[in-house]
Parts: C-alpha cells; structure tokens; sequence
C-alpha cells in the first residue's frame, strides 16, 4: 500500500531521496508514469519515488543520431520530438499500454521503457532497447549519483554499464538522464501479407524472406482466430491465419525488394501487400499485443525463443494448458496468453523452455499471481548468483524496487 | 602495474608442477624463449614475461587451471589472438597468461536461426569463411579481422569499419560461455535474443578479460547484401569534408562504411599500395553502400548531389568488386603504410561527436606543432571513432614519452568536446590512467562493483582498466549518513 509519493523535479532531488531512504531503511517503488506497474513482481513498499516530473531534452542533434533525455520524458513526446526531424527509435518501443489496460500514463516514460528493455517487431534488424541506450546517469541504491557510457555512438570506455541498466526493472539504481541512439525513420514501408499458412510453413515461409539478402525488417504470424481481432480489414476479414513480412527502406528499393519477396513468399500461399498507414497499424498491433487487449486479463507471456524453437516450444504449452499464441521475430518471439491456472500454465511455459531454451517473461497477470509466480524466469544457478552479487553490489540494503524481478532481490 | 606478488614467484616450480598435473601434454609453456612469444600484445612499446603460460584445449581444463589459480591466489591474464592495441592481454611477472588459441573450432552453424556457435578462437574471418559458401557472414569487422579471434572480439567489444550499420560485436553476439576466476562454467543468452533478468551477456562484452574467461560464442549471422558499392571523394578542405559527412547522415542515409582520411595518410598509403587516391586534396572520404542494386544505386546518386553541394573536387564510384576492394585496400592499410614513413607510431582511438571534427582536427594540428611530432588522420567519419596516428622514432631519446604526452592530449581534447577515450580498442594500459577525465570516483567505483561480483578476490587481468584498485570488502562497505533532513523542497503527496 502505497502511502508516500516523492516527486523530485532535479537529480539533486533524487540524490536525496535515495539518500533518505537509506537513512530511514525505507524501500522505494521506483516509477515514470506507472503504466508498467503491473509488469514484474509486486513490491512491498509504502514510499513511491515518481520520476514523472524528471522532464526535458538536455541533448539532441539529429546530425549526431543522439538524444539525452531526462528519464521522467513521456515516450510520446520523445517520439513527437524524433519524427520532426524524420527519426525514431529504431527499436520500436513497447509500451503494452493495451494489455495493461490503458491507464493515464499513455505510452510510459523513457526511464521505464529502458528499465523493461521492450522492443517490438523491429528488434531482429534493428536490435533491443539494450542496443540503442549509449549512456545515462543514476543514482544507485547506495545513495550515490554516477554515470556510464556517453553520447557517441561507438565507446568501449569502462565497462558498459548502460546494459546492465536495460531491463534491471529498477532494481538497480534510479536513472535520471538517458542518453539514446536514434536512426532515419525509413522513407517507405511495405508489408507483404500471405494467407492460410499453417505454423510449420509460416516458419519456414518467414525463414525463406529472412535468409534472403533483402533486408526484411520484421516477420509475423498470426492464426486464424488472432489475426480476426485486427483492426484491419485485410487482416481481419479473411478467416485465414495470416504471415507477415515488413520491408523498409528508400522508396525505389523498397518497391523491388517487395516484389522479389513476394516472389519468394508466392511459393507458400496467396499474398496480399499493405501500404505505408495500414503497415504502421498492423506491427503496432504485433509489437503491442493489441490483441489480447480485450480478452479477458488472462495471464500473457513473452518468450523469447530460438526462430526454430518457437512453434514447438508453444504448442507444447497449448497442447497441455489451452490458451493460443502468435509469433514475431520470425518464430523467435511468443506472445502467449493462457486460461486461468496460471500455476499449472507456468510450470507448462518453464518446462517447455527448459526443453527448447529460451526465456519466459509473464507480461500480465493479477497480483496474486505475480507475487506468486516467479514473473522472469530463473536462470541458471551460476548466473542467479552473478545477479545477486551485482544487487547487493549497486543496492545493498535493497530499498530499490525490492522484489520487482526476483522475489529474493 | 601490481606489485608482483613475491611469494608467487617464489613457488613457480611448484606452480607448474601442479598445471602440468592437471593438464593434458604441452598445454603449460615455461621456457623463456617460449614465452618471448607472449611478451606483449599488438601494443609492443610495454612488453613482460609472464610467469608461465597455459594454452588448454578443453572448458574442463581451463576450469580446473582457474579453480586452483583461485584457490591459490594466482592472477590470471586471458589472451586472444594477441592483436589486440591496449595492452589488454599485456603479461603479468606473477601471473599465468591462459592463451585460448586450441579453441579453434565451428562448434554448429544454424542458418534457420541465423547464427553460428564457434569456439572463442575461431578468428573474426574465420566466421565468415565458415558460411559464405550459404551467402552469409558475420559483420563487425575489425581490421586486424585475419588474425584476431572472436572471444578477443566479445572482450574488446570490437568494432569495424560496417558497424555504423551493423553494430559493435555486443549487437551481433547472441549467447557466450565462459569460466569465472573461481573456476564456476556459466551460460549467458543462447540462440534466442532477449533473456530476461540482468544483461549479463551485454556487460561481458567490453569487459577486457576482467569477468572471466570466454570458451564458446554464438553469434548472429547476416545474409551477405546483393551489392556492395564504394565511393570515394575528395574535398579541398577537411571542414568540407566533414560537413559532407554531415549533411549524408543528415539526409536519412546509414551508409555500410563511411571513412575519412588526411592528406599525410592519404600520401603515405597511395604510395604503399596505389589505390587510386587524389594527390591533390587534403580529405578523403570513402563512402560504402550495400543493400539491392536499386537502393545502392540510389543512394549513389543521392549522396553525389550532396557532395556537390560541398564542393567535392574529386569523385569515384567502384566499377566493378575488384575496384571496391582496390578502394578499401588503400584504407586497410593505413597502418602498415604509415609505419613506411616513420620509424614507429602510436595508433589513439577516441571518439567525438561528429559535429566536433573540423574543431578537435584543428586543434590537433596544433597540439602536434607544439609537441614537434607527426600526426597522420584516419577515421571512421560515420560514427565519430577518430585513429590519430601519432608519429616518432623510439630512438630519440625523448620521443616515445613526447608521443604518449601527445596521445593523452588528444584524448583528454576527446573528453573536452563531449567525447570518449576509447571507441574501439578498449581501455587495456594504455588509457588506465586517463580514466578519471572522463569518470568520476562514483562512476568507477560503480564499474568496479560489477568487477566484484564476477572476481571478489580481483584476481583476473589486475592493473587493466581501472587506475585504482579496491579491495572489493571496501567498495562494498556503506556509508549512510544518518540525520540529514528529507529534501524540504520535493513536492510530497
């Protein structure tokens, strides 16, 4: 139960914060705009640092291809700031402001974004949150303000700390500044779209596109009941499993390369082509799992998988669960969603992974399940103790987010 | 460095009885002419024995030789290939240097998840040479990419002309094994890309054999792109040229390579390998594109009109791939083609936001009149990584040091102008004691903290990277101040 909210407005004000919490052995839920509050275990704290009014640009050049943001910064108006100057993340952020049900924070901040480390569909050409964050400042849970990396592009000066910080959930130290590459927004789009396939021939349709050297950006596929929730009539009136593939780029390439593609993708299925709008529609809904916005708040996984692991890996939850999947990243991502019994489906989805590698992330879930349920996946007993260590190294008295990852740190 | 620890040296016999004991035949070197060998890595001027060598051939053995250098408090120094240009894999009198050159094998190429497991041993070209046949390869391409291995690469975190494009070796490294100092087998990521939990995989990279030591690489493979196109350019001013580069990135173009070079070394390498570059300008600019014919064609001509509108003197787009590579081999060999014009140099390595070059190139001139030494220019325009080559002769009683006075200079000049010490070539000895320009106490004390959890007793590659060593009992101790009031000025609810 949350009773204290701080709402610093400078670093020097987070300094003191962390500073206080030590003194006082008080734990801190940190937070942007609270629209991943729902992502992770629950913690148990009574005192929430809300670093939504840590605002404002400190850097951004588009020549450089960088930007440094303070990590309160809305995710939106970064993305408002990057489009004027026809760039974007290239990573295609993932807010899952749809699956968590829409609340007032919109897309999230910055801060959060990189704390959870999600990428869209975008990430097997374009790479992870990790790969794009070149710097930021923090202060850690020792009460004491440092900061890694910098703002070019290339750096191997010091130990690159900035991955440590992608996906830590807050656990590790409070970021205050952000420092982000950012790339051209590609001058046009195509998706090419074929229909009827079942999973093994999506896969093997997507591996065909994906090891041919046209550069395609992003490979989904959707069943038949998953692609009928799309909001787009070519997707979601034709009652088929749907396959698609994005292609970006300059506009006469992209134009070729559509056409060479959908040569090789022809030899599958039939296939149909969306333009510009209805492409940025259609990998929002794969990148935001839009369509598991409106069932009921069953539990959702994430997991990420070998390409030619996926298929298998869901079908063998579903096959002893229920629940229905689609995949992304060319059969490397899961988005799976299983009925209640979110016990039975969780020792499924680990045996499963145990059995074709990967990691399982549960994206949604109650709180009881969440504080339950392991939320990320334990690792090997090597590295669990490797991510003890470097908790108690950067958080020893652990007032950081306590229990947000792991329910022992 | 360390002080050596005396009582180590002291037991050296017994020290290689006991390697040779767990060992299989051949794996520990002790004589000195061997060891010669080992004495230093591609940054010759420091130079060491170590204590002994070990080169084993299986993770088990490496894990055992860890295991008892742990228990016995011995330092380990883990080497690659030894090209490496930081003195990273630089020898220590009481340690064991562990050599990972039996590591030579592919392991698995998997071309239905585009990747490929190799030992760490395996050379940077290797990769690619193990799946060209398919029309794939591995993109970061460091240019030592003949000799050097891939786990020296993942340590280094490696780069390459490409990686504008297609990343640093973080962004193509997948999953890693390795052994910890206390002899501990541990897995980061695999075949999957994202894993969960702390990016223990993304801070192995980069860490310069001060985590542990790396016995399997999977890396990412791309498909090799339908065309590869160069050009080249060339501007009577260096100003020109790097508002050229500017107004490229500017227009939404990600060349696959964007290089620039001075007029010094643009002399020194036509007249090494006659590449075909102007004699009459004073920058260089060798611009790659790759992608379908169409977009390489494209682009060509899109980046043409902005060379005019930057007044280009000089322009040139490869023919045919023999004249693309004819293009490359002048900038690939900039190197040895300086080393034809001066007894010896020093090769720096930091980056700059790129917007700063005409200013840090500027004041770079100046830096090499006052200090009366030669400074040659290649850079890797695109992404801001700047190689000043500093020129001197070790001969010259005085010139070596005037040389590293200078390197710092330039370094610190890096820093000055929102930069970084070291884009490509890691920290090693070489930058060790400029680290405190760039971070504070704080900041490397933080670094030092991962250093701890991975090696609390500091055993593997000490007197690397850091300038002050802690003892890991004292960096972890907490200093809360009790008292102090909560911040009257945040807003509280």
């Amino acid at each position: 139960m949350t009773e204290t909210v701080l709402k610093p407005q400078t670093d020097a004000h987070v300094l003191d914060a962390v500073k206080w919490a030590l003194s006082e052995k008080e734990p801190l839920e940190v937070r942007g705009l609270g629209t991943k509050n729902t992502l992770g275990r629950p913690t148990d704290t009574a005192c929430t640092l809300d670093l939504s009014m840590m605002r404002g640009v400190h850097y951004y050049d588009p020549g450089e291809l960088v930007i440094s943001v303070a990590a309160g910064m809305p995710l939106e108006d970064v993305e408002a700031l990057l489009k004027e100057n026809n760039q974007h993340l290239a990573f295609e952020p993932v807010a899952y402001d749809r699956i968590f049900g829409g609340r007032n924070g919109g897309r999230g901040t910055i801060g959060g974004l990189v704390a959870g480390n999600l990428a869209g569909s975008r990430r097997i050409r374009a790479g992870a949150v990790r790969d794009h964050v070149l710097g930021f400042s923090a202060v850690s849970g020792r009460g004491e303000a440092f900061k890694s990396g910098g703002r070019v592009i290339k750096n191997v000066t010091g130990f690159d700390l900035s991955k440590l910080m992608a996906g830590s959930m807050g656990t590790l130290a409070v970021m205050t500044e952000v420092t982000l590459k950012v790339l051209p927004e590609p001058e046009q789009v195509r998706t090419i779209l074929v229909y009827g396939l079942d999973g093994d021939t999506a896969f093997r349709a997507m591996t065909a596109a994906l090891n041919s050297p046209h550069e395609v950006s992003s490979a989904a596929h959707l069943p038949a009941t998953i692609a009928a929730r799309s909001g787009l009539a070519r997707v979601g009136d034709r009652a088929q499993s749907v396959t698609a593939v994005r292609i970006e780029g300059p506009e006469p390439s992209v134009l070729a390369r559509t056409t060479d593609v959908t040569a090789i993708l022809a030899a599958f299925g039939g296939t149909d082509e969306l333009h510009r709008k209805n492409s940025a529609r259609f990998w929002w809904e794969v990148s935001e799992a839009a369509c598991f916005a409106s069932v009921e708040p069953s539990p959702v996984w994430r997991i990420s998988v070998a390409p030619s692991k996926g298929a298998p890996l869901a079908e063998m939850v579903v096959s002893q669960t229920g629940g229905e999947y689609y995949s992304d990243w060319g059969g490397g991502l899961i988005i799976l969603s299983t009925p209640d019994n979110p016990a039975r489906a969780a020792r499924a989805v680990r045996t499963a992974v145990a059995e074709h590698g990967g990691h399982a992330t549960l994206v949604r879930a109650s709180e009881t399940v969440r504080s339950t349920l392991d939320v990320f996946d334990h690792q090997s007993s090597g590295v669990m103790r490797l991510s003890r260590r470097i908790k108690a190294g950067f958080d020893p008295e652990g007032i950081l987010n306590p229990g947000r990852m792991y329910a022992a740190f | 460095m360390p002080e050596p620890d005396r009582d180590t040296i002291a037991r050296r016999v017994e020290i290689l009885n006991d390697l040779r004991a767990m060992t299989r035949d051949d794996a520990v070197i002790s004589n000195e002419e061997q060891l010669r060998v080992f004495e230093c890595d591609a940054l010759s001027i420091y130079t060491q024995l170590p204590l002994a060598v070990v080169l084993p051939s299986a993770t088990s053995e490496l894990s055992a030789v860890l295991h008892y250098c742990h228990e016995h408090g011995i330092k380990i120094v883990p080497r690659g290939a030894g090209t490496g240009l930081s003195g990273g894999a630089l020898p220590l009198a009481d340690g064991i240097t562990v050599g990972l050159g039996k590591f030579n094998k592919v392991l698995e190429i998997d071309l239905d998840n585009r990747c490929a497991v190799v030992q760490p041993g395996v050379t940077n070209l290797g990769i690619t040479q193990a799946v060209e046949h398919e029309g794939f390869y591995y993109a970061p391409d460091p240019s030592s990419q003949i000799a050097c291995s891939i786990g020296g690469n993942v340590a280094e975190n490696s780069g390459g002309v490409h990686c504008l494009k297609y990343g640093l070796t973080t962004n193509n490294v997948l999953g890693v094994e390795m052994v910890l100092m206390d002899g501990e087998i541990v897995r980061f990521g695999g075949k999957h890309v994202d894993s969960g939990g702390y990016d223990l995989l993304g801070v192995i990279a980069g860490s310069e054999g001060l985590l542990g030591v790396i016995t399997e690489v999977t890396v990412r493979l791309l498909k090799h792109p339908a065309v590869q196109r160069a050009m080249l350019l060339g501007f009577e001013t260096i100003e020109q040229a790097g508002v050229c580069v500017g107004r490229i990135i500017g227009a939404g173009i990600i060349p696959s390579g964007l290089e620039m070079m001075d007029r010094m070394t643009i002399e020194a390498t036509e007249s090494f390998v006659h590449a075909g570059y102007p004699l009459d300008v004073e920058a260089l600019l060798i611009i790659e594109l790759d992608g379908p014919a169409i977009e390489v064609d494209h682009l060509l001509q899109s980046v043409a009109t902005i060379a005019h509108t930057c007044k280009a003197v000089h322009e040139k787009v490869s023919e045919s791939e023999e004249e693309r590579l004819v293009f490359w081999s002048g900038r690939k060999n900039a190197f040895p083609a300086v080393a034809q014009i001066s007894p010896d140099y020093i090769c720096m390595d930091g980056t700059i936001p790129r917007g700063q070059l005409p200013y840090v190139l500027s004041k770079m001139s100046a830096l090499s009149q006052k200090y009366g030494l030669r400074c040659a220019n290649v850079f890797h325009a695109g992404d801001g990584n700047l190689h000043p080559l500093i020129l001197f002769d070790a001969n010259v009683p005085g010139e070596l040091e005037r040389a590293e006075t200078l390197g710092a200079d330039i370094l610190r000049l890096c820093v000055e102008v929102g930069g970084v010490l070291t884009g490509e070539h890691g920290v090693g000895i070489e930058k060790r004691d400029l680290m405190e320009t760039m971070f504070t106490e704080n900041d490397l004390r933080h670094q030092q903290r991962l250093k701890c959890a991975f090696d609390p007793a500091q055993l593997l590659n000490p007197g690397k990277v850091y300038p002050t060593l802690h003892r890991c009992a004292e960096l972890g101790r907490m200093h809360v101040h009790h008292g102090k009031l909560p911040f009257p000025d945040i807003p509280r609810f």
